[in-house]
């Protein structure tokens, strides 16, 4: 599994402070990360992927500073969004998945092959022709998912990804991003989605405030709220 | 191999019909080019019989692109308005036999683009434009991203249509009367709001990189 860390990590909107002082190494399977809207956990996802940068201290993966090397940590960590409409970039499943592989030097039949395989893997097979804004919300986020493993990262970070769907479609993609070999950091306000994670951080107002497993974590979660 | 049903969704952009005919397996580069050709073609016809000609080899095409009557219908369908409002023009000021040759000639231009839409994957047409655009590198240009300008143009097509859907149904939820102020700028702020989050992905994608 790969090293992430955070060190001394702060972040500011303008007067608002969203992380004040992060400092974690996370090298485990399975990461969910929990806690309130506003609460900082969604910028700290970004900060793996280096989608935003730290106003002081740093995010490395690896070793790579996210903001310094972030075209070389984009190769290592796929991302994956709450609206996968705002992932998806062509007009049908296979030619969104083929897209990321645009400068992966494969030709036309490995291209062809990789995506045919990753289709498969997500049951999406049956669509690979099909219009892209035409599929179910569970169907979008299967195929954003496919569309960041088929450049087969290292690390896989998912902000909240399963927000947007009903019950079924959110199990199967939780089941999905569960069964994953790759290393997953999953943000998300659906706490049974965390059972069986490895570790739990929980973030409130900028700062964390429990970090363990799930069994010790979560509790303390729900405990700020009571 | 059954042909997937594909349900009916906001513009049908993209509706990229999977086959296997000779029309499917042509390169991209060539059907474009051929429907250049074709649509000068039209433009060019002088009398109804050249029409009728013409609207044969147009409807040859989509039997030997084996593409189902209801889709060539539902490519075609939408310009009713439009093509009943030239004509009622056309018979007033110039007579029944500009009028079909108006709207003949609209009508099967409409329909020859429509069967390369039909049997052309978008990402093939992309290439063929990369292609063209490649000797402008010398002067700037970037194919690649012109190419992915043009990709992501299609595919905002139907997200633009469900904003403005969304919108407009909110307005109505809220009880208010039609204003095309309270249309138009969430629309505005909800568009650019979903460019920003784009424009996230992209480079999460490695777009830039």
């Amino acid at each position: 599994m790969a090293e992430i860390g955070f060190r001394n990590v702060h972040h500011r909107f303008g007067e608002r402070t969203v992380l004040a002082g992060i400092d974690l190494t996370l090298t485990e399977h399975r990461v969910g990360i929990v806690g309130a809207n506003g609460s900082g956990k969604s910028t700290m996802a970004r900060m793996i992927n280096g989608l935003v940068s730290p106003t002081s201290g740093t995010v490395t993966v690896d070793g790579l500073d996210t903001t310094a090397k972030g075209r070389e940590v984009r190769r290592q960590v796929g991302f994956v969004f709450t609206d996968p409409d705002n992932q998806i970039v062509m007009p049908t499943v296979a030619e969104d998945v083929g897209f990321s592989l645009r400068r992966s030097g494969l030709n036309k039949e490995q291209l062809a092959d990789r995506v045919a395989q990753t289709l498969s893997r997500f049951g999406l097979a049956g669509h690979a022709d099909h219009p892209t804004h035409l599929l179910s919300g569970g169907q979008k986020q299967l195929l954003a998912l496919a569309a960041v493993l088929v450049t087969r990262p290292q690390v896989i970070v998912a902000d909240e990804p399963t927000t947007l769907l009903d019950l079924r479609n959110a199990r199967m993609v939780s089941d999905l991003l569960y069964g994953m070999p790759e290393q997953l950091v999953l943000v998300t306000h659906h706490l049974h989605l965390l059972d069986g994670f490895d570790r739990v951080v929980v973030i409130d107002a900028g700062r964390v405030v429990a970090d363990g497993p799930p069994a010790d974590a979560l509790p303390a979660y729900t405990g700020l709220l009571a | 191999m059954q042909r997937p049903r594909y349900p009916r969704g906001p513009g049908m952009i993209g509706l990229y019909q999977p086959g296997t005919s000779v029309l499917h397996r042509l390169p991209a580069g060539w059907k474009l080019l051929a429907m250049l050709l074709a649509i000068v073609g039209i433009v060019l016809l002088q009398a109804p019989w050249q029409l009728g000609v013409a609207a044969l080899a147009v409807v040859g095409g989509f039997a030997l692109a084996r593409i189902p009557a209801r889709v060539t219908w539902s490519q075609l369908w939408p310009m009713r308005w439009f093509l009943l409002f030239i004509a009622v023009f056309q018979v007033i000021f110039t007579g029944w036999e500009r009028a079909v040759m108006t709207c003949g000639t609209l009508l099967l231009t409409v329909a020859v683009a429509a069967l390369i839409t039909l049997t052309t994957r978008v990402t093939e047409m992309l290439d063929v434009c990369q292609r063209l655009l490649g000797p402008l590198r010398r002067f700037g240009v970037d194919p690649d991203r012109a190419g992915l300008v043009l990709a992501l143009t299609i595919r905002c097509i139907p997200l633009m249509v469900e904003i403005v859907g969304a919108v407009s149904q909110a307005r109505k939820a809220r009880g208010a009367g039609f204003s095309l102020r309270a249309l138009v700028v969430p629309s505005v702020v909800r568009a650019l709001r979903r460019a920003d989050a784009i424009g996230d992905a992209l480079t999460a994608r490695g777009v830039d990189d």
